[in-house]
């Protein structure tokens, strides 16, 4: 397709999701809006697993857990330290990217199945961690910003007003997640075109091949961990908000990491758009799961047998069947030489 | 200077370690067969082996004793283990490893959901597998059921290796996960020797919860989890793509887990899996090869 | 009547269509090279016949319909020596050449066979445990060729032997193959890009170009023919 054809598509793409996200409220419920702002949080951080995993090919097993450094660093400085939550959320962030920058170092002797295991171990020892500095956040009982920081909390206590208008709760943080998280779909989308996600590239395709080309394969390795840490923090950070504003050690057991691997791969891992669709696809399928029957055990039954329904029938995942389903519609504009 | 240790006491943790260790073993080496015919560590290997326990005790309440239902399930679960692969791997066999990896991470939510559907919530026990008089050697007590369980996982395991090294099957499965396409001019049928894999390894993980399931005394749909666990640990321990290494490793470190967890107060039970975790890590650092694994040579 | 006999054999990798209609034939007791460029689509044609590309159209092999499956074709008495020999290089030595006769049922034939292939190569006789990843490349192409000999073949197929390899480990090779085209009556079709070389070992030659059969004759005809050799074998 030509670059000027693709540009204009992609630009179309993005008007069209701003377009839904700003009016999709209207016809959801209240209910509808909390558990799409959840989704939003899932968004955001499988939006920076897949900078990690699709395009640098190093796999992270432990996100979930760089989503609690987040989610706790909010849930610390507003109940604390007397800061507003949203202002807590890009500190959560850096936190978090901290935190990733740390687990990318001794990523960079470990590969594929080594690294995925070394992040497991660390999405395993969270929730004890967690529990065993109970100063800090408040050990089994985790913290709730409900009873200890309720003014601080964006939306508690019931509508929030915004720009002079009045706006549901659910409905703000709705806004809020998805906001957040287009703007961030938007950087990675900035990134991944530019001189980094090409160095990314070229260490998933070949990292001997990279590195002989000039390319310093440890900072970027270590650069794309951290920056997939600060959006995995922001997500943390927003699902204490989504979440009634409430975290303890079991929010994030191993099994969140476990999900956002899924939610990546089943979405597509390198597409962007196929994030949005992992994201909705972990937060909704569990609960489609639920209805289709909640005999014990039977929504899980579902819900592994849709994952891997979605992957026989989609082996690049959702995202990639997108691509090429576009790619199938499109090519009939040009017709090729003969 | 003369140290008054127990080592009566010290030969039966030992034992008793080796005992845990080899029920790892035998888990660990299916997780190392399916990786070695796959390339993917199958997350569903406990669950699977869960239902396959599971199976065997419906069995047992419906007459049968613990010998002959130990024979039936393993048939059972082999059969059942290639099909699992011809009807959810094949399809999938030249996407990607990560996607290959979801469809296990599908399978364990599907086969945990399956048991919990299908059977009741409630702890249930199994039959024993030995004879749980104690038996006396060099004036030592020793459980015939650790020794038992102990000889089972061992046998097993070596019925495997005797299989690979000896017959023409073994050696087209090994040549198949070496080298598909050389396999492939030979006319040795690739697809069907990954069904075989999948099957051997759906055995022995029968194998490893038929012989934990009695020794736990109660046991329930979550039971194969830490056992899943301590077998990762024992195959990253020994070598990822060593089965020899799994066994090895899984036999260390279910004798490290024991021992440090009678010896070392504070560690106790609940951090069995902490312990288990940190040896995983402590592997990766120093060397993710693990003791019998090769280091992959990367060839500019 | 031929034994290998293709006719208008279509292939391709995905979208990308490599062979656009070959026809050739191999008689018993021959000889036939198949030269070209690269990409030209000479190991296609090999892996059309083996079975482990997609085709179309139709390869008879002793009059009758050649199976699409690898194994089927194994079991029909084509053994194909890949590009790079594809030796088993963790296995041991023995190991690889046991492999070979996979498809054969008669014990006491493969047995005897391994002994005659270990006679024939010393090399493979005194590396026979060791893994076949240590041998060096002539003694690997040495191993596949007796791998591919266990499996008592009436056709051989050779991707470009004397890829990697010294000259004089290259001439000693075909000489090999020679003696066993002569002495057993194997035939062979061989691709090769080292066009002086193979025509000399062959009876009749084709030469490929873009996926389609652009010249054919007598390995002679060809080496004599001046224009042919500057526009398509590059001497």
């Amino acid at each position: 397709m030509r670059t000027g054809v693709r540009i204009a598509l992609g630009l179309l793409v993005a008007a069209a999701a701003v377009t839904l996200v700003l009016v999709l409220p209207h016809w959801l419920s209240d209910a509808r809006a909390a558990e799409l702002a959840r989704a939003g949080c899932f968004f955001i951080a499988i939006l920076g697993l897949n900078l990690l995993t699709g395009y640098t090919g190093q796999i992270s097993l432990g996100h979930g857990a760089l989503m609690a450094i987040g989610a706790y660093t909010t849930a610390i400085l507003t109940a604390d330290h007397g800061l507003r939550d949203l202002w807590t959320i890009p500190l959560a962030g850096l936190v978090a990217m901290a935190a990733g920058f740390v687990l990318g170092l001794p990523a960079l002797r470990l590969s594929g199945l080594y690294l995925a295991l070394a992040t497991f171990a660390f999405a395993v020892a969270m929730p004890a961690l967690l529990k065993k500095f109970s100063g800090l956040t408040g050990g089994d009982q985790g913290i709730n910003l409900f009873d200890q920081a309720l003014t601080r909390s964006t939306g508690a206590l019931g509508s929030v007003h915004v720009f002079g208008r009045s706006v549901a709760t659910n409905d703000f943080l709705y806004y809020l997640t998805w906001g957040i998280g287009l703007v961030l779909a938007g950087a990675a989308w900035l990134l991944v075109r530019g001189r980094l996600g090409r160095a990314f590239r070229a260490l998933r395709d070949s990292e001997v091949a990279a590195a002989s080309s000039g390319v310093d394969a440890s900072l970027y390795k270590t650069l794309a961990f951290a920056i997939s840490g600060f959006y995995a923090g922001i997500a943390g950070s927003l699902f204490v908000l989504v979440s009634n504003w409430f975290v303890n050690p079991q929010s994030f057991y191993f099994d969140k990491s476990l999900l956002l691997v899924v939610g990546a791969v089943v979405g597509g891992l390198g597409s962007l758009a196929g994030m949005a669709l992992g994201a909705l696809f972990i937060q909704f399928a569990p609960t489609w799961a639920g209805n289709v029957s909640n005999a014990p055990g039977a929504p899980s039954v579902f819900f592994g047998a849709a994952i891997v329904l979605v992957m026989v029938l989609a082996p690049t995942g959702l995202g990639g069947l997108l691509r090429s389903l576009g790619e199938a519609l499109t090519s009939r504009l040009y017709t090729r030489n003969p | 200077m003369f140290f008054a240790v127990d080592w009566a006491g010290v030969a039966q943790q030992v034992v008793a370690g080796l005992s845990s260790g080899g029920i790892y073993a035998t888990l660990a080496v299916a997780l190392v067969l399916i990786y070695r015919a796959t390339g993917v560590i199958n997350f569903a290997q406990g669950e699977l082996a869960m239902l396959s326990t599971f199976l065997a005790w419906t069995l047992t309440q419906h007459g049968l004793s613990y010998w002959p239902a130990f024979a039936l399930t393993l048939l059972v679960s082999f059969a059942g283990g290639i099909a699992l692969e011809r009807v959810v791997i094949q399809p999938v066999e030249g996407a990607p490893v990560l996607t290959v990896a979801i469809v296990t991470v599908g399978l364990f939510f599907l086969c945990s959901g399956a048991a919990f559907w299908i059977w009741s919530p409630e702890v249930k026990s199994m039959p024993n597998a030995f004879s749980t008089r104690p038996i006396r050697i060099a004036g030592v007590g020793f459980s015939i059921a650790d020794l038992g369980v102990i000889g089972v996982s061992l046998l097993a395991v070596a019925l495997l290796w005797l299989f690979f090294r000896f017959t023409k099957l073994g050696l087209a499965m090994r040549a198949a996960a070496l080298n598909p396409d050389s396999s492939r001019l030979t006319g040795i049928r690739v697809g069907w020797t990954i069904a075989l894999g999948w099957g051997l390894a759906a055995a022995l993980g029968a194998v490893a919860g038929l012989m934990a399931a009695p020794s736990l005394g109660s046991f329930d749909q979550s039971f194969m989890q830490p056992i899943l666990l301590y077998a990762f640990a024992g195959a990253v321990l020994g070598g990822i793509d060593s089965p020899l290494g799994a066994v090895v490793g899984s036999l260390l470190l279910g004798v490290f887990l024991n021992v440090i967890g009678t010896y070392v107060s504070w560690v106790g039970t609940d951090l069995r899996q902490p312990a288990a975790l940190a040896v995983i890590l402590a592997v990766l650092l120093v060397r993710p090869a693990g003791l019998f694994g090769r280091a992959a040579v990367r060839r500019v | 009547m031929p034994l290998l006999e293709l006719s208008g054999v279509e292939a391709r990798y995905g979208s990308l269509q490599a062979l656009h209609g070959i026809s050739l034939t191999v008689d018993e007791g021959e000889i036939v090279s198949v030269l070209g460029a690269n990409g030209a689509g000479k190991t296609t044609t090999l892996r059309a016949i083996s079975g482990t590309v997609r085709t179309a159209g139709a390869i008879l092999f002793a009059g009758n319909r050649l199976s699409r499956r690898p194994d089927a074709v194994a079991r029909a008495g084509i053994a194909h020596l890949p590009e790079g020999r594809g030796t088993f290089a963790e296995l041991s030595v023995r190991d690889n050449l046991r492999l070979g006769a996979y498809v054969r049922r008669d014990r006491a034939g493969v047995r005897a066979d391994l002994k005659r292939v270990l006679d024939r190569f010393p090399i493979l006789a005194e590396r026979g445990d060791q893994p076949a990843g240590t041998l060096s490349g002539g003694e690997q192409q040495q191993l596949a060729l007796g791998r591919a000999l266990m499996q008592r073949p009436r056709l051989l197929l050779l991707d470009e032997p004397s890829l990697g390899l010294a000259p004089r480990v290259v001439a000693d090779f075909f000489r090999i193959v020679g003696e066993l085209n002569e002495k057993e009556g194997l035939s062979v079709l061989v691709v090769e890009q080292n066009a002086n070389l193979v025509l000399q070992s062959s009876t009749r030659a084709y030469v490929l170009e873009v996926g389609r059969v652009a010249v054919a004759g007598t390995s002679s005809e060809l080496q004599r023919n001046e224009s042919v050799r500057r526009s398509y074998l590059g001497y």
